[in-house]
């Protein structure tokens, strides 16, 4: 046990820095509020950097994980996405209280000031995935995957002073709980079907009844509820409905942030959990795949989330909303890695979730860039002609949308690719091809943001948009631009890094194996 | 020697002109083109294999960049690579020295885009491996795609995106073709995920069945033919080629299109054959259509440059009707007809932008008769067109020629190149000269000759200060296009022989599938030949006894 404890050494330190930051938040002194993010980010690079340092050989052996690797690449990952997060959240909070406080009109009144609470919940949110990665109970599994979500509800209703993002809050709030109470349920299903709560156990149970002729039948719907509720974190159809209305509801920082860190929660909890069922062992031929009834519906969710999120964000005329949608697309790419599972499938969807967090946020820390009158911008057409005024600005936009499409040879296009190559050689070549198509579709409504900014002429109305006078959402828009560029220079290497993690501990009970080169398998449902 | 300098000095080039002030970019431009341009003819001096099809400048070692399912940068030239090569690097500099007056604004990043989708083109015709040719294929539609939604007329922003959205549709259909055929190949016990060119090929080509083989071929169909492009995906060309700028018409008509013909070459004809062999005819109707029916439409045109585009459509239906003849002497002159169309048609991009340039028009109605303002440009329009239509002598005939001689005898009885085209599918595409000759002399008749017409106090407006015929930096960008119209119209001979390589690489499977082909395909002729002789038999025998009777 003690062993375990090791690796929730940077969790305890972020824990640190959550109650720093909100003594932090309270202080009368402006400088010090003023000095939360960097807090927050000395506290992030500190988490980035010990966690490489806690896994060695003998600790992994003995932690007892189903995956114990996994942690190592998602900690740092979202560790250094939760930086550029950070950068985009400064400014955002308290923004006209703080006027105020300095312009004399009103005295500092530690009720009043959210700015610490929000960084404390930003942290804790961040914690939550990462606890998700160490956890080998059904409880941990849910309670990490709370504690991811909770604090993302606070975030959105004070992310800004409307109603649109109470209202969004609330949403979010109820629809999260029913999502957790069907995971819950569906966790609940497998305790009952297999009498254990660990991950490692429940594998070596699902491995014997895939012997013994196939899942219990309480499993499998165990499992399919699970998968549901989980994939609400990721916004996957039918779960997506959230999406449109808490993304546009809530501050472009924020929405960047809803976009990556729940979902990465969501990926990496699904990979857990079909992890203990395998993608082999349930055919007797010899091929491999998920059990039948869980294959059809992640790929008929699949299909769904790609084709959905895609139309949707075709019909928008809101960037926000039309990002949206788009991350309800990615979603189902990011289902094609679950489908075709190992060798390739689970590292192409940690490498995606990295090429996903750098470009998406990308494209919304431009958004979050700019304003009109304090009011952040939303339409589309408040984009147009934006490189007449901040040219840095309307290529990163570009850059990310391009990236998003899929484009060679930007970071997306190594990721999609990843996914695609991991799918085919899992054999579903038909879900590849739709997933093609999907991003051909994809093109139509990304161009708008390529178009827009570089081509467009400035009309009226997008000549009143400025930049927010904080200069760290830009340079947060710069560094992930760039990194889109660069990033795919590195493809190997970062791709060697996510295949390292999802090597799973040694089977204690009857080996399950099966040659995983076998051709023939069911390519759809 | 390498390759590498091919890609990287336009791309530096491209950063050099984003970097240095705007009213040098231009000098930077031509001077890195025409430097690549010049590597480019050292590089052809040294290639040794213009005899033997073999492979030149390989990478060595290998350039990685997915190791774990065998991603290179791997680069490789051999004959049909290096003339597509030398027609890039020698179109560029023309290009960007022809557009130096009729670019007037955002200069730096014009010059950049140029720049760029040269080093992207270079890529796709040098590459060894498929994901590297795939990224290449695919970076092409960015610069081009700024290039017409920046520098592009009035219907741009539609023009921009139908090209990008077809280009992007196809394109990701062939990528999953190719990824099918890298997955068999990886699924082979002790397979391994490769992405080279040479050995998918080798895999392909025998490992894939009937079956497979006619759904990657239709995968790679989709890819190329929407770039080529054949008939029904053709719509967006029009489009793009008369909105785009003067340059970028050229480098549409004289390279991009030629991505889709060059794919079909090196990747659907090799890697295929028995679904080749199978669905040619289809093809081939397909090319005949387009030939056609974009010639008829050109017939009707009003605007010139787009006459030409259409032109294109139906001139590239002789180069795919060549492939498809699946015989040397078609795939020859298909070959070469990537080579000629970029020549004459990327000249008569040309000569319509002058125009456009000084009257700011393209109108057949407005215009008539300049050959009395123009002598020069009449010369070179006549020249060009009469290249184009395939006057002997001139480098379209010779290639056209061997397209329609290629599928004339590939018919069943031709005994080394047996195909499954015939006489029939020549004389219909045959029609498309007769039709090419009409619409393109009707025009020239139109523009060159007749009574004066032009419209008023158009000329200069444009503060270009042009006088009214060619300036000697236009002459220049003509007379090499010229030159070597006339140079490959009466010595064709070592371009062909320099083909021949390569073409015999390509087509080393196809007699002995085409006697497959026919020799299952046969018995049912003979089903049908017995119930018809039967039939008759039973006629006769009925007449006799009638006649008994």
């Amino acid at each position: 046990m003690a062993d375990k404890l090791w690796f929730l050494i940077p969790e305890i330190w972020l824990f640190v820095g959550v109650v720093v930051v909100s003594v932090m938040g309270l202080s009368r002194r402006k400088m010090f509020r003023d000095l939360l993010p960097l807090v927050v980010c000395v506290f992030l690079v500190g988490a980035f950097i010990i966690t490489p340092l806690l896994y060695s050989e003998q600790r992994i052996s003995a932690a007892g994980l189903l995956m114990p690797m996994l942690g190592k690449y998602v900690k740092m990952l979202v560790c250094a996405i939760g930086v550029i997060l950070t950068m985009l959240s400064v400014g955002l909070i308290d923004r006209d209280l703080e006027a105020s406080m300095s312009a004399g009109r009103t005295r500092f009144d530690p009720i009043r000031v959210n700015r610490g609470e929000y960084f404390s919940f930003f942290m804790l949110s961040i914690i939550g995935v990462m606890l998700v990665c160490n956890a080998n109970d059904l409880i941990w599994l849910f309670l990490a995957l709370e504690l991811t979500s909770l604090p993302t509800y606070i975030m959105v209703a004070i992310s800004r002073p409307s109603r649109k993002a109470q209202e969004a809050a609330v949403k979010y709030f109820f629809l999260g709980a029913m999502s957790a109470a069907m995971f819950l349920y569906g966790f609940a299903l497998l305790y009952g079907a297999t009498g254990e709560i660990e991950l490692t156990k429940l594998r070596d149970v699902f491995a014997a009844q895939a012997a013994a002729g196939g899942l219990n039948r309480v499993a499998i719907v165990g499992l399919i509820l699970t998968v549901m509720g989980i994939s609400f974190k990721m916004a996957v159809v039918p779960m997506h409905f959230y999406a449109a209305d808490v993304y546009e509801g809530a501050a472009s920082p924020v929405t960047a942030f809803l976009a990556f860190v729940p979902k990465t929660a969501g990926a990496v909890a699904l990979i857990l959990i079909l992890s203990t069922v395998g993608w082999s062992g349930h055919y007797g031929n010899g091929a491999h795949g998920l059990p039948r009834e869980i294959l059809t519906a992640l790929w008929i969710m699949a299909v769904l989330t790609m084709t959905l999120g895609n139309i949707g964000a075709l019909l928008q005329r809101s960037a926000k909303r039309m990002l949206a949608y788009s991350s309800i697309a990615h979603s189902g790419y990011i289902l094609i890695g679950l489908i075709a599972g190992p060798p390739h499938g689970l590292n192409a969807v940690l490498f995606y979730l990295l090429a996903y967090g750098v470009m998406n946020t990308a494209a919304f820390a431009v958004l979050a860039s700019f304003e009109r009158k304090g009011e952040e911008i939303e339409s589309l057409a408040d984009l147009a002609g934006l490189r007449h005024r901040y040219p840095v600005m309307a290529v990163a936009m570009a850059l990310a949308a391009g990236s998003l499409i899929g484009f060679p040879p930007l970071l997306g296009f190594a990721g999609k690719l990843y996914l695609f190559i991991a799918g085919v050689d899992a054999g579903h070549i038909a879900l590849i091809v739709i997933a093609g198509v999907n991003s051909a579709i994809s093109a139509f409504y990304y161009l708008w943001l390529v178009g827009l900014p570089i081509l467009a002429q400035s009309t009226p109305q997008s000549e009143t948009v400025v930049a927010r006078p904080v200069v760290w959402p830009r340079v947060a828009a710069i560094v992930t631009a760039i990194g889109v560029v660069i990033l795919p220079l590195f493809a190997q290497s970062l791709l060697k890094a996510s295949q390292a993690v999802t090597v799973e501990r040694e089977t204690t009970a009857l080996d399950v194996t099966v040659a995983p080169d076998q051709p023939e398998q069911p390519t759809s449902p | 020697m390498s390759l590498v300098p091919l890609m990287i000095l336009p791309l530096l080039g491209a950063i050099g002109v984003a970097v240095f002030p705007g009213r040098r970019a231009k000098w930077i431009a031509l001077g890195v083109s025409t430097a690549t341009f010049l590597y480019s003819v050292v590089l052809a001096m040294a290639f040794d294999h213009w005899h033997d099809g073999g492979f030149a400048f390989a990478s060595d070692p290998p350039v990685g960049w997915l190791d774990e399912f065998g991603i290179t940068l791997n680069m490789g030239a051999d004959s049909v690579s290096m003339f597509l090569v030398l027609l890039t690097t020698l179109l560029m500099p023309l290009c960007i020295w022809g557009s130096f007056t009729a670019i007037r604004e955002r200069i730096k990043e014009y010059f950049a885009w140029m720049l760029g989708i040269e080093a992207a083109m270079i890529g796709v015709f040098i590459a060894r491996d498929l994901i590297f040719f795939y990224v290449c294929f695919e970076f092409t539609l960015i610069p081009m795609y700024f290039l017409i939604a920046i520098w592009g007329s009035t219907n741009r922003a539609k023009a921009c995106i139908k090209f990008f959205l077809f280009t992007f549709t196809g394109s990701m259909v062939a990528l999953a073709g190719f990824l099918y055929i890298a997955w068999q190949h990886a699924a082979l016990p002790g397979g391994e995920w490769t992405f080279d060119i040479a050995r998918l090929t080798t895999f392909a080509a025998t490992g894939l069945s009937a079956t497979e083989q006619a759904w990657v071929l239709l995968a790679l169909m989709t890819g190329f033919a929407v770039k080529v492009p054949l008939f029904p995906v053709h719509t967006w060309l029009p489009l793009a080629h008369t909105e785009a700028p003067t340059a970028g018409s050229v480098i549409l008509a004289a390279v991009l299109l030629k991505l889709g013909t060059y794919g079909l070459f090196r990747f659907v004809l090799p890697m295929v054959p028995e679904a080749v062999v199978e669905y040619a005819p289809v093809i081939a109707v397909i090319s005949i259509i387009g030939i056609l029916y974009a010639g008829l439409i050109c017939w009707v045109q009003e605007d010139i440059k787009r006459l030409i585009a259409y032109s294109s459509v139906s001139h590239l239906g002789f180069c795919v009707l060549g492939l498809f003849a699946l015989n040397p002497l078609g795939v020859q002159g298909s070959v070469l007809y990537m080579i000629n169309h970029g020549l004459s048609t990327g000249a008569l991009f040309f000569l319509v932008g002058m125009i456009y340039e000084r009257y700011h028009t393209r109108e057949m109605s407005k215009l008539g008769g300049l050959a009395k303002r123009m002598p020069v440009w009449a010369f070179f329009m006549v020249f060009f067109v009469l290249a184009s239509v395939g006057l002997p002598g001139l480098n379209g005939f010779i290639s056209e020629f061997l397209c329609l001689i290629g599928a004339f005898t590939a018919s069943a009885d031709n005994a080394a190149y047996p195909g499954v085209l015939g006489p029939w599918y020549a004389a219909a595409a045959a029609l498309g000269m007769i039709i090419a000759a009409m619409y393109l002399l009707i025009m020239t008749g139109k523009v060159v000759f007749g009574p004066l017409k032009e419209p008023a106090a158009t000329n200069n407006s444009h503060g270009a200060k042009l006088p009214a015929d060619l300036t000697f930096r236009e002459i220049g960008v003509l007379v090499p296009l010229a030159v070597l119209c006339l140079y490959i119209g009466f010595q064709p001979k070592p371009l062909t022989d320099a083909l021949e390589g390569p073409i015999t690489q390509v087509l080393a499977v196809y007699p002995e599938t085409v006697r497959q082909h026919l020799a299952e395909n046969a018995p049912a002729i003979d089903e049908l030949d017995r119930v018809i002789l039967t039939m008759t038999e039973t006629d006769s025998d009925r007449n006799k006894g009638a006649d008994d009777g």
